[in-house]
């Protein structure tokens, strides 16, 4: 036995037959995804970057109903409430969430009775700034403007099993 | 006052090849640093291709087509960045010792035969001063680890030390036993004397020139000598110096910026140098592999080029698939396996030389 192994380190067996194993490697198909040029399937239920919605005729959904903010864990969100100028409806006056708190739990949006605010399929709204993660009501609603097809489609294709 | 003049035309000569002017030497040794620099950048990225096409990922490819331009982006990048010199760092010795690195390893391509007489300087002992130049190399390392005054430096660049010392001695004998079948420690020899004899020879096929080379009389050594030269360039599975996983980057940590891009760029030049080493000991140097058309029809600097791809090719794989060696394996390795088999070798070398007659007899009159 001991001769064997003593061969087997001397000709470098294990070491040639890695290499030629290493090479069925080298030139396997690779399944990398070739990332900013191609891009990963995303659930409809992904929890990505939050925006907030609008009835079709271009309500805001948000009745500030601070749900969000009150199951949020991280506390992330911060709401304020107030009747709106114009016909005096409890709308919110202000709207933001801290998006280097929020740990995409998906709370707020399990939370919400009106669907309004939803965690969309976006992942990449990375900035050079911390200030620019605090996300405004603007920015927010203009989110749900830009994503709202997409978000749109994801409530539709998870609501048979909510 | 003509002296004045031979040494200038010496240095700078003409500019222009081929016009019966001297080619001066400062031109020469500027072709071969340019392109030893780029030959450099292409190597770190097909080595760190092959690593990730044995890791089955695609490696850099997003810097101009299939990454072709990654390293250059890499360079501007080191270059760019903020030099950090930490606040308990000795700051010239900090600063030398990437030079000193770097330098060493560009400086023993001077005698290096790319093609028959392409060497800067083909003097009488160039093997002895690759030698002396690659031993050198500890050098820098120890002058990184030790001004970096932070302790995984210093271990990284102990270990380096002895890690060095200790393969340089069975990479000593190895030479030794293609010195004895050369007589000369010329390097254009040590290739000649690969061209005009040997095993083709003596089966009476000289056009088979790849049976010549001594990778196949001294297989023993050509294996031991590749090993020990990735122990001597620091590279996996011997990268103890700058092993991450105990030493985060080991003599590098506090480097940082362009002295870092120094450091990567002497250690590849360096490990290029050994696959440049590997192929004129024991891969016949610039000859083709089959001494017919179209085989020699191709320059031998391409030859060599190609020789020292495949060596490198070799040098990446190990990277890839071999796990980094415990320090006392390493150290086994070097004195209790490696030392005893190349002495042994040398002395039955040495004997069968002395009772046949083999070897080269063309090298000293």
């Amino acid at each position: 036995m001991k001769a064997l192994r003593f061969l087997d380190a001397l000709l470098l067996r294990e070491f040639v037959s890695t290499f030629f194993l290493a090479m069925r490697y080298f030139f396997a198909p690779k399944p990398t995804i070739n990332y900013p040029f191609e891009k990963g399937p995303v659930s409809p239920r992904f929890r990505g970057e939050h925006a907030l919605r609008r009835y079709p005729n271009g309500e805001e959904r948000c009745i500030a109903c601070k749900l969000c903010e009150a199951i949020c864990p991280a506390q992330a969100i911060t709401i304020e409430a107030g009747p709106r100028q114009n016909d005096g409806t409890r709308r919110t006056v202000r709207y933001d969430i801290d998006m280097v708190k929020c740990i995409y739990c998906g709370f707020c949006q399990e939370a919400c009775p009106v669907d309004a605010i939803v965690e969309g399929p976006n992942f990449e709204f990375a900035t050079e700034t911390r200030e620019e993660l605090y996300f405004s009501k603007e920015r927010l609603l203009a989110n749900g403007d830009r994503w709202e097809r997409e978000l749109a489609a994801n409530i539709a294709l998870d609501a048979p099993y909510r | 006052m003509d002296w004045i003049f031979y040494a200038l035309d010496y240095l700078f000569g003409a500019p222009i090849l081929g016009l019966g002017t001297m080619v001066g030497f400062v031109w020469k040794a500027l072709l071969l640093l340019v392109t030893l620099l780029v030959f450099t950048a292409y190597v770190l990225l097909a080595d760190r291709k092959i690593w990730a096409a044995v890791q089955i990922r695609r490696g850099p490819n997003v810097v101009g087509a299939f990454g072709l331009f990654q390293s250059f982006a890499d360079l501007l990048k080191f270059v760019f960045k903020e030099p950090v010199i930490p606040a308990g760092a000795d700051k010239a010795v900090y600063l030398l010792a990437p030079l000193v690195t770097v330098l060493l390893a560009l400086s023993a391509w001077a005698v290096v035969p790319v093609a028959e007489g392409w060497a800067l300087a083909d003097i009488n002992v160039g093997i002895l001063y690759i030698f002396a130049i690659s031993s050198l190399g500890v050098y820098g390392i120890i002058m990184g680890g030790w001004a970096s005054n932070s302790k995984y430096p210093f271990l990284g660049a102990l270990r380096s030390a002895a890690q060095m010392v200790s393969y340089e001695v069975s990479i000593g004998f190895v030479i030794i036993t293609v010195l004895l079948c050369v007589g000369s420690l010329n390097l254009t020899h040590i290739v000649l004397a690969q061209e005009q004899g040997g095993i083709a020879h003596m089966l009476g096929v000289p056009w088979l020139t790849f049976l010549n080379w001594y990778w196949l009389p001294l297989f023993p050594m050509f294996v031991i000598f590749f090993i020990s030269a990735l122990a001597e360039t620091n590279r996996p599975p011997f990268d103890l110096p700058e092993a991450e996983s105990e030493l985060v980057a080991g003599f590098m940590v506090e480097y940082g910026s362009t002295p870092y891009m120094m450091f990567m760029l002497g250690e590849y030049v360096a490990i290029i140098l050994m696959c440049a080493l590997t192929t004129i000991l024991f891969l016949g140097g610039w000859t083709a592999p089959i001494d017919l058309p179209p085989f020699n029809w191709i320059p031998g600097a391409v030859w060599f080029v190609l020789k020292l791809s495949l060596v490198f090719f070799m040098i990446a794989m190990v990277k890839a698939f071999v796990p980094r060696y415990r320090y006392d394996q390493l150290m086994r390795l070097g004195w209790k396996v490696f030392l005893p088999i190349s002495l042994v070798m040398v002395i039955v070398v040495a004997a069968v030389l002395q009772l046949t007659g083999w070897g080269w007899h063309g090298g000293v009159a």
